[in-house]
């Protein structure tokens, strides 16, 4: 079993597809803010999952313990992943089914484009699958002259729009109901043209689209929520049934799944379906849970396969710092409480993983490699709203902080003398490290208030600043400093400013 | 109790008053306060925008400014400082493998306290009128600042602290527990995105009715008082140790002088009392 390995590279690799954003975080946002349709309706939605949320967690009298064995569960399972693959493919083959190595997305993509050529087939069904995304699996496709059809009603609606994700679970969360509609009159083939946005007439059209397709499609591709180590199962969470449909009535079914998503045991699920359904929909439990375990002869697809995927995900585990970001089972409630997230949306964070997580795995599975992917870390104010909401404790704050420092270590360059210029934030922390690290030269900066009084308008407030803090003075006043510091009044008032220079 | 105030840097230079309140809170309830002279900043500016080189020498200094004094326990009129030098320091000296400094840090942030902690869980204050006169008669509302609501789990220590204080009306803030938006550099590097978080947050404390919104960070309530300024409200900002500093002898300005230029402030709320 040692030859599992090798279709992981010696050297942790970078991954590559939907995980680079094209546009620097603040400008995407800036221009994402200016659509209120947009702001209104995320608003809305993650409100009403957030307050779902922290009813039925509330329920619960052990979660902080689920969270807490989750968290050691994937540590664990991050430790000892090598291992715990190479049980997983020898329990899975044996079972029937046939597993693939992808070492990047190009890689992935060519396996699953090669599989459904061997089945004869050019169109396929798809459960909505965050590692195909990730991958740009249907762009792929199509290229390649096979057309596949999203089944999840938002990511279907999502596709007709010719739109991109911008949620992980909720994928159109950024459309409202009369959108849906209008979408479904312009693109959906047959569709009754007296549609109306009444979310059940809505559903009906899509089902009475989808049917066609579930009957003909000759091969499925899924995602997994879950592969058990100890019994070579997959499992797909979700809540409409159409997963059900594409893991059973087709004769192949090919899963993509990143490497991280492996569990040791069937019992390690007792812990993750409690978790996994509370967090990500609000609900006790999700509607339909499907595991399947390689093939059965005469039920179900008999031509079973899975792409295992790394796409940065060693170089991601190679991060020490960073590496816990893996363990996240993309159950979106990082992103349903996050405050950025709420005004920009998923798609000014340019990544198939947008939000508090995509902030920080994106720049992980790619590297700080571009000013794009390098902004990512810097969209949070650290209000820690993520890191409490996550049900696997994943401490993104604390690796936020992390990626920034690699990326200013970044611009500092390296031995090999490619230091860039060093910038304004660059040149002010310098000083205020100076500055900040005595109090002596404290209350020698702080001589200074007065000036700042003269900056200040007759009414005592400061209503422009210049370079990089002209940003705050966009929307906001800035008070006139006082006339002297804390410093220097108990300096003056209480006469020896130590107790140990008086003693 | 021999209490070391750290003053931390953006209350030290910008709002002295409110290190001033803390040092009267202390005395009135029979404490000792010294101001380890060394003092500078916490350095979460530096960690949080990841500058830690430039980190290490201010975070240096604070261990070496609050042990070279002699103290039972430190105080901050601020959650974030306090969960810097509680979290931060000793992390980021394991980071960069200082044995020594990381006891250290850890040592120092062992002892320091937020200020409604200190209050509530060390000094045994369970009401601001009673035990130290706190008289403050207006409308408030309250924001608790994500990192002593979320690092440091103060719960409701401050605003419990608040609602003992006699003559004061707290209004409830809706949505209390979202971000304001500044997060430091955040505010610069992200201005749209923090400007929209702010608009909301001044929006909800509009809402409320109150004159004049409190919390527990200077930071935040800068920039929180900074939108609400911008805009053209009345609403004013004040930090809950000048309102538990506030006495009838001694008041804190009233909400509406808050907005008036430094130096005409003294006196009015004395003057609305008299009449
Ligand atoms: S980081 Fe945590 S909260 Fe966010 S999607 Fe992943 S598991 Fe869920």
């Amino acid at each position: 079993m040692s030859s599992t390995y090798l279709g992981m590279p010696a050297l942790p690799a970078y991954g590559q597809g939907n995980l680079h954003a094209t546009e620097a975080f603040p400008a995407a946002a800036q221009r994402e803010l200016g659509n209120t349709q947009l702001r209104a309706n995320l608003g809305h939605a993650t409100h009403t999952i957030r307050d779902k949320r922290l009813r039925v967690v509330a329920e619960l009298p052990d979660w902080e313990e689920l969270r807490n064995a989750g968290a050691a569960t994937k540590a664990s399972v991050m430790a000892r992943l090598p291992e715990l693959l190479e049980q997983f493919e020898a329990n899975f083959t044996a079972r029937g089914g046939t597993i693939h190595w992808a070492r990047d997305a190009a890689e992935a993509n060519r396996i699953v484009r090669d599989l459904i050529r061997d089945a004869g087939a050019d169109e396929v069904v798809k459960v909505k699958s965050m590692a195909t995304q990730e991958i740009g699996l249907n762009e792929y496709l199509e290229e390649q002259g096979i057309a596949a059809f999203e089944t999840d009603l938002a990511e279907l609606i999502v596709q007709l729009d010719h739109d991109k994700p911008s949620h992980i679970l909720v994928p159109a969360i950024h459309k409202n109901r009369s959108q849906v509609r209008d979408i479904f009159l312009r693109e959906m083939p047959g569709v009754d043209p007296d549609l109306t946005d009444n979310p059940a007439r809505l559903a009906e059209a899509s089902r009475m689209h989808l049917r066609r397709k579930f009957l003909s499609a000759k091969v499925a591709i899924s995602g997994a929520n879950f592969a058990i180590a100890d019994s070579g199962t997959l499992g797909v969470v979700e809540s409409e049934g159409n997963g059900r449909m594409c893991l059973t009535l087709p004769e192949t079914l090919i899963t993509v799944m990143g490497v991280e998503k492996l569990l040791p045991s069937f019992q390690d699920l007792e812990v993750f379906m409690q978790l996994l359904p509370r967090s990500s929909t609000g609900e006790r439990m999700n509607p339909y849970t499907s595991f399947w375990t390689g093939v059965t002869k005469g039920d179900g697809p008999q031509d079973v396969h899975l792409v295992l995927l790394d796409n940065g995900r060693s170089a991601a585990l190679a991060d020490e710092m960073g590496r816990s970001a893996l363990h996240c089972i993309r159950c979106s409630a990082c992103m349903n409480v996050c405050p950025v997230y709420e005004r920009t949306g998923g798609h000014a964070y340019g990544s198939t993983y947008p939000g508090p997580i995509g902030a920080i795995l994106s720049p992980l599975l790619t590297g700080i490699t571009s000013e794009e992917n390098a902004s990512l870390p810097y969209a949070s104010s650290l209000c820690g709203a993520c890191y409490d909401a996550c049900p696997v404790k994943i401490n993104i704050p604390e690796i936020l902080v992390h990626l920034r420092s690699v990326d200013v270590e970044s611009r500092r360059g390296n031995a090999a003398g490619k230091k860039k210029l060093p910038g304004q934030m660059d040149v002010a922390m310098k000083a205020a490290s100076w500055a900040m690290g005595s109090g002596r030269r404290m209350a020698l900066v702080e001589k200074a208030l007065p000036l700042g009084q003269l900056a200040a308008g007759p009414d005592k407030k400061i209503k422009k600043l210049p370079g990089i803090a002209a940003g705050w003075t966009q929307s906001r006043d800035l008070p006139a400093p006082p006339a002297r510091s804390f410093r220097d009044w108990w300096a003056k008032e209480r006469g020896n400013t130590s107790s140990k220079e008086k003693a | 109790m021999k209490i070391a105030l750290f003053a931390t840097c953006i209350v030290d230079a910008m709002y002295p008053s409110t290190a001033r309140a803390t040092v009267s809170i202390l005395e009135r309830l029979g404490h000792q306060v010294v101001f380890p002279a060394g003092q500078g900043c916490c350095g979460q500016m530096h960690l949080n925008s990841g500058y830690f080189p430039e980190a290490v020498p201010v975070i240096r200094n604070h261990v070496e400014a609050f042990e070279a004094e002699d103290y039972d326990v430190a105080v901050a009129p601020s959650g974030s400082c306090v969960a810097s030098v509680k979290h931060q320091h000793a992390m980021l000296a394991r980071a960069i493998g200082d044995k020594d400094l990381e006891a250290r840090a850890t040592a120092v942030g062992a002892r320091t306290y937020e200020l409604s902690a200190l209050l509530t869980d060390v000094l045994g204050v369970t009401d601001a009128a009673a035990q130290m006169g706190s008289w403050y008669p207006h409308r408030i509302t309250y924001h608790p600042s994500c990192h002593g609501m979320r690092l440091l789990r103060l719960g409701d220590r401050q605003s419990n602290l608040l609602r003992t204080v006699e003559g004061l009306e707290l209004e409830p803030l809706p949505q209390a527990d979202q971000c304001c938006g500044f997060g430091g550099t955040f505010s610069l590097k992200n201005a749209d995105v923090s400007s929209a978080m702010l608009a909301d947050k001044d929006a909800n404390i509009s809402a409320t009715g109150a004159q004049l919104c409190t919390g527990g960070d200077a930071s935040c309530l800068m920039h929180i008082g900074g939108g609400l300024s911008r805009e053209g409200s009345s609403i004013a900002t004040l930090h809950f140790a000048e309102i538990l500093a506030s006495t009838r002898e001694d008041p804190a300005p009233a909400p509406d002088a808050l907005r008036k230029p430094a130096g005409s402030t003294a006196g009015s709320i004395a003057e609305r009392a008299r009449r």
